[in-house]
């Protein structure tokens, strides 16, 4: 292979323009995710963790250079003498925070999720979920949340983690989810990966529905339908419940399945709304189609014998380029009108 | 057409590339509105020098088989790095109006898919000096007496990715590797000095087996002499430089702001930046 056939983009290109006539820019890594018409709440999981802290002198917090990139500054700043600077070394993070909990205690670790799950893997299989230790492992920018290109995207963390024993696996959809899921993943026996929000989080799935509360383990209709049931988790399930607003207009009536807890997932929840019938159903996931909830929950459909007409809506198999994130979720079907048309030209 | 070192063969001062790769810098900043400016304005001076006095390449040629290898380890550092090659002319100047934009061939951390000269894609940290070891091994296999040169950060020396390569360039006796450190003191959350980065640098590489040096690398004279003992050196393996920068070098306003990985620069700043700059032009 000469090194000409490996560059893709080599070729001067022409940069798309904007409605304004200038270019359009990359959002950086700390532009928060376009949730038009929602409330946010700044840092939530920094803050949920510390109001935790507060309760349970166990908790210890650690992070491999990314505090501030990841919220746990919140309770670094407010504890520091329960917080571990590790440096930039991920792989050092996962083997220290295993030694932690075989002391006792109960770690929290924070990098990126290209991070957690490339790089320090093996740390992750085999110093943790190998002895099921309940390491709280919390990684920021999950699946298309920057426009930085692969290095920075982890579209596929989810597929490396589903595929790890003993481990539990979140995608929260919002700031209601990342707060109620800190006391509640501290309090599980096992080793937990979850994708975070960080910033100013929206607050979407107690808007659709009021009383809302995360709950581990489990997959909630946010809202009912009778045309198309969309089962999502991550921002996703905030995309799907946009979309079903849209579809709503033009008398599509579209149901959204949340599911946070990828692993293990809430099958019985899974099926029981699969098997209402008469339904189209639609996966949406921030995250490859290769090996995230789209095939979880198709194997699970599968496997019990429901056989409904089936689409996935989520990341392609390919390395994704860089550009502004705008750009990227229209280009890549996870805008919110790119979901609601791949629906409409579905039914 | 001849390999030439561009800085030898040219009347324009290093001073003057240093300045000039610093402007063009701050030009794709206001472009973005955004970009790692404190580190691109700290490692101008080291750019300048490698790229206009050590290194030897075609820059109608990117890929030419005898060229030094220059590796961008820090993705992140993409905006110098685009700077240096628009004043080396292996990008055209005018590009830098699409730095960061959608479908531009310069994205905001350096991929080597998207642009010439732009060896490696960086920006998972830690990764750089491993494939400069290979890069080094394989043009030793092929008889190839060029350099591989591999920039990297005082936060991947955090990496054991880092260190892995670091001692295989001793036992392969790598005496066509110079690793080039930014040591800014400067990382995500802090001071490398006071996490993972502690103690004497230079000692550390050198009881490895590393030749080392440990310079100011904001001033050129002392860089250029570096680069030129670290390429003439007899030393029977890798080399390092181990260059002190300050962030936001040669902008005092920014100089002076409290320091953070990603400073943040106002939007009617960029200007105010570059007429700073000006004032400091080289004679
Ligand atoms: C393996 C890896 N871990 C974490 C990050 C996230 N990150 C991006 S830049 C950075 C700081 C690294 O230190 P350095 O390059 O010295 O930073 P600077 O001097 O530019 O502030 C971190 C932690 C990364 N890109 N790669
Ligand atoms: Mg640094």
């Amino acid at each position: 292979m000469t090194l000409a056939s490996m560059k893709r983009k080599y070729e001067p290109r022409t940069v798309k323009l904007g409605p304004d006539g200038k270019p359009i820019a990359t959002s950086a890594m700390i532009a928060s995710l376009s949730a038009e018409g929602y409330d946010t709440v700044s840092a939530p999981f920094g803050h949920a963790l510390l109001e935790l802290a507060r309760k349970d002198e166990k908790i210890v917090g650690l992070t491999a250079d990314l505090a501030k990139y990841t919220d746990l500054h919140i309770f670094a700043q407010a504890m520091p003498h329960r917080f571990y600077q590790m440096g930039m070394a991920e792989q050092l993070l996962m083997s220290a925070a295993a030694g932690l909990t075989r002391e006792g205690f109960n770690p929290f670790a924070t990098t990126y999720a290209v991070f957690a799950s490339r790089r320090a893997y093996d740390f992750i299989a085999m110093a943790i979920a190998e002895e099921n230790l309940p390491v709280k492992i919390v990684c920021a920018l999950p699946g298309l949340t920057t426009g930085y290109g692969p290095s920075h995207q982890a579209t596929e963390d989810l597929a490396i983690f589903r595929g790890l024993p003993n481990m539990t696996i979140i995608d929260p959809c919002d700031a209601n989810d990342i707060t109620g899921m800190v006391p509640q993943i501290a309090a599980h026996p096992g080793p937990v990966y979850s994708r975070l929000l960080r910033g100013k989080v929206p607050s979407v799935l107690t808007r659709h529905k009021p009383d809302y509360k995360f709950q581990l383990g489990k997959a909630q209709t946010i809202r009912d339908g009778k045309d198309v049931l969309i089962i999502s988790s991550g921002f996703m399930t905030m995309r799907a419940l946009d979309a079903a607003e849209k579809l709503a207009v033009d008398g599509v009536d579209a149901a959204v399945l949340h599911v946070p807890t990828i692993k293990p997932l809430d099958v019985d929840t899974i099926l029981a709304e699969a098997r209402k019938g008469g339904r189209l159903i639609v996966t949406a996931e921030n995250h490859s189609v290769v090996g995230g909830l789209g095939e979880a929950v198709a194997t699970v459909l599968l496997t019990n014998g429901v056989t409904p007409e089936f689409r996935m809506i989520g990341l392609p198999d390919e390395f994704l380029e860089a550009g502004a994130l705008p750009t990227l979720h229209e280009m890549y079907g996870i805008s919110v009108d790119r979901v609601a048309k791949q629906i409409r030209n579905w039914l | 057409m001849p390999a030439v070192r561009i800085g030898a063969a040219s009347n324009v001062s290093l001073e003057m590339r240093a300045w000039n790769i610093r402007r063009k810098a701050l030009l794709m900043g206001e472009v973005q509105g955004q970009g790692y400016i404190g580190q691109a304005l700290g490692i101008a001076d080291v750019l300048a020098a490698a790229y206009f006095h050590a290194l030897e390449y075609r820059p109608e040629d990117p890929e030419w088989e005898g060229r030094d290898r220059f590796l961008l380890s820090i993705g992140h550092y993409a905006i110098a790095l685009y700077a240096v090659l628009m004043e080396a002319g292996i990008l055209p100047e005018e590009e830098y109006e699409t730095y960061g934009m959608d479908d531009s061939r310069m994205p905001m951390s350096g991929m080597a898919s998207y642009t010439p000269g732009m060896e490696i894609t960086g920006g998972s940290l830690g990764q750089g000096l491993g494939i400069a070891v290979g890069m080094a091994l394989g043009l030793k296999r092929k008889g190839n007496p060029a350099f591989v040169y591999n920039l990297m950060s005082d936060g991947e020396l955090g990496e054991g990715s880092t260190w892995e390569a670091v001692m295989s360039g001793v036992q392969w006796k790598l005496n066509n590797l110079i690793c080039l450190v930014d040591f800014n003191n400067q990382q995500a959350d802090g001071k490398p000095t006071e996490a993972l980065a502690q103690g004497d640098e230079r000692q550390k590489w050198e009881a490895f087996g590393w030749h080392a040096q440990r310079v100011d690398g904001n001033d050129l004279e002392a860089v250029v002499t570096a680069l030129n003992v670290a390429r003439e050196t007899d030393h029977d393996g890798p080399r390092v430089i181990i260059f002190d920068t300050k962030m936001c070098k040669g902008v005092d306003f920014l100089e002076n702001r409290e320091i953070t990985h990603f400073v943040r620069v106002e939007p009617d700043e960029w200007a105010k930046a570059l007429a700073v700059l000006e004032k400091g032009k080289p004679q």
